[in-house]
């Protein structure tokens, strides 16, 4: 046996600033737009190992889109992408300002996050299914669901679709390819597992999407949902939102430090794409590749979305304590709504009016649906029937619930 | 099938001896007899074979539970039967094998998973809990998960901490979730084509001592085989046993007896040993409970003894003493009495003090009977 030469230590991962620090993302090796190679489709995981360690980017410094993975998108599709990203953000910002001015319990924001869901939602079909966490908002606007819908449930008012049940922004939306959020984390991802291993059972051609956090990936259920991935070839994207903050822990307290998340498919023997989440395009073109690697039934597909948590975790949360406050705005994958916006100015296919145009129009579109739903009540004033508390617990009551529904006197 | 109809005589292992045994399903053999003496192994084997040949979205995974037939082989030969990708294995993950399923059932499949012992299901618990009983009322009826999830659980066998525990208080607190216990072969044929053919997720409890044979508590005695119990003549086809329904298994006069799965039989054993005109009933579902059953039994006999496996201290015997001095009060003769597993874990050398037995229930009866003094 050999002797220490000096005593062991614990090491606990600090990020590289604290409140106070000057935000530091120096450590960050970033590929430059372009630079990293386009497998085929039908590639096997081992011939691609170093995707999960490469950043797949198309949109360049000057808003140009170059390299394998551009996916030469219309104008039209970019545009559409375009406005239901100002829209997510609009209407996080008017539900944030709700909070505050007492109008519901709770809020999250997707800032910064915006093209991830909504770049996936346009590319997937509602009848695919999307087994979201909780910042994916951006997948109902850009299918068009509602706002004032979104809004009635974060109200939890008499025309919530989940009658009042769920904490705000808890969606569930099955017409919408949208399943019911969980608060509990990463219980979602093994569960788009068996609904992609159903529809392969099946013979169907739907596919399942999921996302999770960099920090839910330390839950058990990640690891069990890329087993069940891997051994049934599931047809299923398995997205992991690498936002780099959990809450206040960094990503590497989640086992983020020494290695990639998108590397964590390797073991599995899935394969793995790491993508700047903040590049509309780039998610575009990955998420194709994992969506047709899935219908032609070969398979799921780990992809690490690169991106950066702007807001605070939820409306209960002040990063403030724990980050540098101004570490958003040195990010250096930028922002997914100018990055966009620059390329179709670039192209001649946009400018700087219509943008203006297009911000003060989702504003507008977000007040009307305000409007809508706060003349239903906002959280308090107006309420589902207290009768409905003992409802759908089951598909039918037992003696229990008829009993208790006539303790509480409805 | 009686030729192959096998019993073992064993009174403790954990192995069950079932090698030389076929659960090949007798339903859709030319000749079948229309019932068959069937152990709860073939019982239960028969009953998702009818609901696989019936119904495709039903299908059933779980460790060892493809090729092989499962541990205790009760889905044994389905695979060969019905097809791979409807009978087959799963990894040793229980959570991931619950969310699969939930997912499955979030699609519109019937799946009927299997947890190899209800002590290995704690790595469920929160897919069980937070998920599976949620989604139909969170999603306010969007989104359901029909599943069944299997389990072999309680003592007997000496299989120590890790394959004797009775977990079902932990499912039957929940809120969205049904909890089910067939305590013979007949039952457990058509209480598992109700779960399975229910809109909400069951757990499905297999007393896993019962599987060869009504086991009475008397463990120094040879076991008497199913063959020769009239709860055991268990028809070839489909039929269901509704969910929420007790079982009078013996009526009587003087004292109600409420237990399920093992303890039924250790009840009515512990009665002929008290000398004590009892009535047991089975009470085969927790979870509805069949609460009209019992009232109407103890309004009549005016005592109360309520016999389980799982420890005590909070165990479902807790819940079911509330309810029936609750609803039963001024009827009373004698306090509600508990007789149960003790508040340790499962100990594996000391078998037969913790596993509850007839003494124990005679004893019991014979308090309630002198008013509880």
């Amino acid at each position: 046996m050999t002797r220490n030469t000096r005593p062991l230590s614990l090491r606990v991962p600090e990020p590289s600033g604290r409140p106070g620090d000057a935000p530091d993302f120096s450590h960050l090796k970033l590929d430059a737009a372009g630079a990293v190679d386009r497998p085929p489709v039908d590639a096997r995981p081992v011939q691609m190992l170093d995707l999960a360690f490469r950043l797949v980017r198309v949109l360049d410094d000057e808003g140009q889109a170059v390299g394998p993975w551009n996916p030469r998108l219309d104008a039209e599709t970019m545009r559409r992408g375009l406005k239901a990203m100002i829209l997510t953000r609009a209407f996080d910002d008017r539900m944030h300002r709700a909070h505050r001015q007492g109008k519901t319990s709770f809020y999250m924001k997707c800032t910064g996050e915006e093209a991830i869901a909504v770049a996936q939602g346009m590319i997937l079909s509602r009848e695919d299914m999307g087994f979201p966490t909780y910042r994916q908002q951006g997948l109902l606007i850009a299918r068009g669901y509602p706002l004032a819908t979104m809004m009635n449930q974060i109200y939890s008012n008499a025309e919530d679709p989940i009658k009042g049940r769920q904490l705000p922004i808890m969606y569930s939306a099955k017409d919408y390819g949208f399943f019911t959020i969980s608060g509990n984390l990463g219980t979602q991802m093994p569960q788009a597992v068996g609904w992609a291993m159903a529809s392969a059972y099946k013979g169907d051609d739907k596919i399942a999407i999921t996302w999770i956090g960099d920090g839910a990936t330390a839950e058990g259920d990640f690891h069990n949902a890329l087993t069940f991935a891997a051994v049934y070839r599931a047809p299923v994207i398995l997205n992991i939102v690498n936002n780099q903050w959990a809450i206040s822990s960094f990503m590497g307290i989640a086992g983020g430090l020494e290695t990639t998340f998108a590397s964590k498919a390797i073991g599995y023997g899935l394969p793995a794409l790491r993508v700047d989440g903040n590049d509309f395009l780039a998610v575009w073109a990955a998420t194709q590749w994992a969506e047709e690697r899935a219908r032609t039934n070969q398979g799921a597909t780990v992809i690490e979305l690169f991106t950066y948590r702007g807001a605070p975790h939820s409306t209960s949360d002040d990063p403030g304590r724990y980050r540098p406050g101004d570490e958003h705005e040195h990010w250096p994958l930028g922002d997914p709504i100018s990055r966009l916006k620059q390329h179709l100015i670039a192209l001649g296919e946009w400018s700087d009016e219509q943008q203006a145009e297009a911000e003060k129009d989702a504003v507008e579109q977000v007040r009307a649906a305000g409007k809508e739903a706060e003349a239903i009540g906002t959280l308090g004033q107006s309420r589902p029937s207290v009768k409905t508390m003992f409802e759908e617990v089951y598909a039918t009551e037992d003696w229990r619930l008829i009993e208790q529904r006539r303790e509480v006197g409805v | 099938m009686s030729e192959t109809f096998t019993e073992t005589d064993r009174t403790d292992g954990i192995e069950p001896d079932m090698a030389d045994q076929s659960n090949a399903p007798a339903s859709d053999a030319p000749d079948a007899p229309a019932v068959a003496p069937m152990n709860m192994i073939q019982a239960l084997n028969s009953a998702l074979d009818v609901k696989m040949a019936e119904d495709p979205n039903v299908l059933s995974f779980g460790e060892d539970a493809g090729y092989f037939g499962g541990v205790f082989r009760v889905t044994d030969h389905l695979q060969k039967k019905h097809g791979l990708t409807r009978s087959f294995d799963a990894p040793i993950s229980e959570c991931g094998i619950v969310a699969a399923a939930i997912g499955m059932g979030a699609y519109g499949l019937r799946p009927v998973v299997e947890i190899q012992f209800a002590d290995y299901i704690y790595p469920a618990y929160d897919q069980i809990v937070s998920e599976a009983a949620k989604l139909r009322y969170r999603s306010a009826g969007q989104f359901t998960a029909p599943i069944v999830v299997r389990s072999p659980y309680g003592g007997g066998i000496f299989g120590g901490q890790t394959h004797s525990q009775s977990p079902e208080s932990l499912f039957t607190h929940i809120a969205g979730l049904k909890v089910v216990i067939p305590s013979n072969p007949y039952d457990a044929k058509g209480l598992l084509t109700a779960a399975i053919e229910d809109d909400d997720p069951v757990i499905f409890f297999e007393p896993k001592r019962l599987y060869n044979g009504p086991f009475d508590g008397w463990h120094q005695k040879p076991v008497s085989p199913w063959k020769a119990q009239e709860l055991a003549q268990v028809p070839t086809g489909k039929y269901v046993e509704p969910i929420g329904k007790a079982r009078v298994m013996r009526e009587g006069a003087d004292v109600t007896i409420l237990a399920y799965g093992s303890m039924v039989w250790v009840s009515l054993a512990g009665a002929e040993h008290a000398g004590v005109d009892a009535e047991v009933i089975d009470l085969r579902t927790l979870v509805p409970l069949d609460i009209e059953t019992i009232e109407a039994s103890v309004k009549k006999t005016g005592r109360c003894v309520i016999v389980h496996e799982a420890p005590k201290t909070s165990g479902y015997g807790g819940e079911l003493s509330a309810l029936v001095q609750e609803r039963c009060f001024y009827h009373l003769e004698a306090p509600v009495t508990r007789v149960c597993g003790w508040d340790t874990p499962y100990p594996h050398a000391f078998e037969w003090e913790y596993f509850p037995g007839p003494e124990r229930v005679a004893t019991a009866l014979k308090s309630v009977m002198a008013g509880g003094r």
